[in-house]
């Protein structure tokens, strides 16, 4: 308990110091756990009502503000941690904002995005009791390697599990796992209802999955969770216990069929953590106020009228964000860099189908591989108005050629970064803290 | 309306075998076939179908383990067909996992062996080492740039030439010094990226070949803007070569 204490004064004194220079770091959570190898088990092992990981390619971050939001509408106190912190140091260093000096958490429960990867080193460190698995995708082929592997990975923390894991039932890398669940840890599922069955496509890549017939959609069960979209904005929840009524009509800030799956998601998960305490009627409202996470949809106002910004990061990725935003024609920029972040290997870009912007074209292409893009762009007869490599330069003429309304920036993880600090430096908009701050009021 | 002759197109397996975006090397290729005037036909084989009764050129892709043991039975099946094909002069292009099945042999870093189909003379063992990275060759087809991302060591035979000279990256293995492989109109190769997009001179090669074997003439290029292209191109070739430590 000491020692406990001792690295968490220590580690906010770091914390601290980092926010006084701008922006956060991993290096406190690197300290801390130097001083304490156990100290995340430590810290999170107290909570009285466990540790839930949500983890899979696409869907991560905006899954998990749905179950934070949802589980403190039900009156619980929750920690989680920022997008971009999902490795244990990173963890340690957002835990240790909330932490009290005696290193213990004022919450009743954690949840926590985490990569496939991240989540099975950080399952190493602490046993998750509860575990929400989106979906497998190729992303970042250059660091996994393999997607059998990544599948592979998340099988890996549904065994690690020990209270109830949630699975996608209609992905069978996901659904598959459930082999791998331990004795006793109750197996959910959320997925697509019948009705909306055949809009699969929009979702899931079309791979090798579609010709297994051994892996075939797994029997639901009284728990299960189904979403069954009313229009294009407008869904319910399905519940599958019959004699229960759906839940909603729901509608969220985010538009598209992604987005709703990962409502559905995170609707199951809550579910089976709160049992008879779960409240299907405040759920729509819950839903219905959670933010878009910054990069996913998020549209931000500047003086001239608003910029949308859309993470892309893989072709699963890409495709539901075309098929949510094309059809609202809008001055498009497309940005691609090829850091480690972004992965290495922009090969992906050839497995999204573009056409969706042949009516209103490209305006702007730019990154590292704005050359790329323009060619690839090319290839599917979309215009492309001109190349400029120069991130900021290019934005800046984009929005000057295109003023008022709204414009969109599809970009990778590391073009969206830069872009997204030339705001805060420019337009005032809130920087990555302020918008953690928010987050935790 | 009326072309300069209509060229199949086969790909081969791509649900297995196409997972880092060598889909995109067909996309290029239908659509060049059309700028350049001709009619372009695509048949997507899969295992277990009959293999099309007409091919003028024939592509596959990189696909993991648990692909390559999918095709595997499919891919004996039309063994007969695709050699008989190459010795025609029927281009084709093969990208990391079907490079290494047209190769002799693939034996698996565990000691298991897999029969290739033998048209190119090379033989592969898995290895322990992972070789990712962006690649630059010299090749008869001009300064050829993609990436790499196999585990796989090819062995060229004797009289096998290799697909190109490495300027930067690793190749057939961590120190040979040599890409991929080509006999005849056939090229297996270990680049991504995909690598048709920004090598349209190598597109055209195939296209060339194919338009041949499809009409009996030679091919009669259009006029194709390729000015997006050779600006990828070279911006990777260079910032390649400026990221490259010494050995």
């Amino acid at each position: 308990m000491l020692r406990r204490a001792g690295a968490t004064v220590i580690g906010k004194a770091l914390v601290a110091a980092a926010r006084r220079r701008g922006g956060g770091s991993a290096f406190p959570g690197l300290v801390v756990e130097k001083l304490h190898p156990r100290y995340l088990a430590d810290v999170l092992g107290a909570l009285p009502r466990g540790i839930v990981v949500v983890s899979g390619t696409n869907g991560k971050t905006t899954t998990t503000r749905m179950v934070v939001a949802l589980l403190r509408a039900h009156g619980l106190r929750v920690v989680s941690n920022p997008t971009g912190s999902n490795f244990t140091r990173g963890v340690i260093s957002s835990l240790l904002r909330e932490v009290r000096g005696s290193g213990r958490l004022d919450a009743d429960i954690a949840v926590l995005e985490l990569d496939e990867a991240h989540a099975l080193k950080f399952a190493e460190v602490v046993k998750p009791t509860h575990s929400l698995v989106l979906n497998v995708a190729r992303d970042q082929l250059d660091r996994f390697a393999e997607i059998d592997h990544t599948a592979r990975l998340l099988s890996d923390l549904v065994a690690s599990t020990t209270t109830g894991v949630v699975l996608n039932r209609d992905d069978s890398f996901v659904s598959r796992s459930r082999a791998r669940a331990g004795a006793g840890v109750e197996v959910g599922w959320f997925g697509l209802d019948d009705s909306v069955r055949h809009r699969l496509d929009e979702l899931q890549e079309q791979d090798v999955r579609l010709a297994e017939g051994e892996d075939d959609v797994p029997p639901g069960g009284a728990d299960d969770i189904l979403l069954a979209p009313v229009d294009e904005r407008a869904f319910t929840l399905v519940r599958g216990a019959s004699d229960d009524a759906p839940i909603g009509p729901i509608t969220l800030q985010q538009r598209g069929l992604a987005a709703m799956i990962n409502a559905t998601a995170a609707t199951a998960m809550v579910n089976q953590i709160l049992g008879a305490g779960f409240r299907a009627d405040i759920v729509p409202d819950a839903l219905a106020a959670v933010v878009p996470p910054f990069g996913r949809g998020e549209v931000i106002d500047l003086d001239d009228g608003q910029l949308e910004l859309v993470l892309v990061k893989n072709p699963a990725g890409f495709t539901v964000a075309l098929s949510t935003y094309g059809t609202t024609p809008e001055a498009t920029m497309i940005a691609i860099n090829d850091d480690y972040a972004d992965g290495r290997d922009v090969s992906w870009l050839w497995d999204v189908s573009f056409e969706s912007l042949r009516e209103v074209g490209v305006d702007m292409t730019s990154g590292v591989r704005g050359w790329d893009m323009a060619l690839r762009l090319d290839y599917d007869d979309v215009e492309v108005r001109e190349v400029n490599l120069d991130l900021v330069l290019a934005l800046e003429q984009f929005l000057a050629r295109n003023p008022g309304g709204l414009r969109r920036l599809f970009c990778t993880y590391t073009a969206m970064m830069a872009l997204r600090r030339h705001l805060v430096e420019t337009q005032g908009i809130a920087s990555f803290g302020d918008e953690g701050q928010e987050e935790r009021a | 309306m009326s072309t300069k002759g209509t060229i199949h197109v086969v790909h081969l397996y791509p649900r297995e075998m196409s997972i880092y975006g060598d889909l995109g090397n067909t996309r290029v290729l239908m659509r060049r076939i059309a700028r350049h005037g001709y009619t372009p036909i695509l048949h997507e084989h899969h295992p277990g179908a009959d293999f099309p009764a007409t091919a003028h050129v024939i592509m596959g892709g990189g696909g993991q383990d648990s692909g390559q043991l999918r095709v595997e039975e499919d891919l004996a099946a039309i063994g007969d067909r695709l050699r008989d094909l190459a010795a025609q002069d029927v281009p084709m292009l093969m990208v990391c996992g079907m490079y290494q099945l047209m190769g002799k042999r693939f034996v698996t870093s565990t000691g298991s062996s897999m029969e290739g189909l033998g048209i190119l003379d090379v033989t592969t063992t898995g290895g322990a080492q992972r070789l990712i990275g962006p690649v630059a060759l010299q090749t008869p087809f001009g300064q050829v740039v993609g990436y790499e991302n196999h585990s796989g060591v090819t062995e060229l035979g004797a009289s096998q030439q290799p697909f190109g000279t490495v300027v930067s990256g690793h190749g057939n293995g961590p120190e040979a010094g040599h890409e991929g492989a080509r006999a005849r109109e056939v090229i297996g190769t270990y680049l991504h990226g995909p690598i048709l997009p920004a090598n349209p001179a190598l597109a055209d090669s195939l296209i060339a070949a194919a338009a041949r074997f499809a009409t009996g003439d030679d091919f009669q290029p259009g006029l194709v803007d390729d000015s997006i292209a050779t600006q990828a191109h070279d911006r990777q070739w260079r910032r390649i070569l400026a990221a490259q430590t010494p050995r």
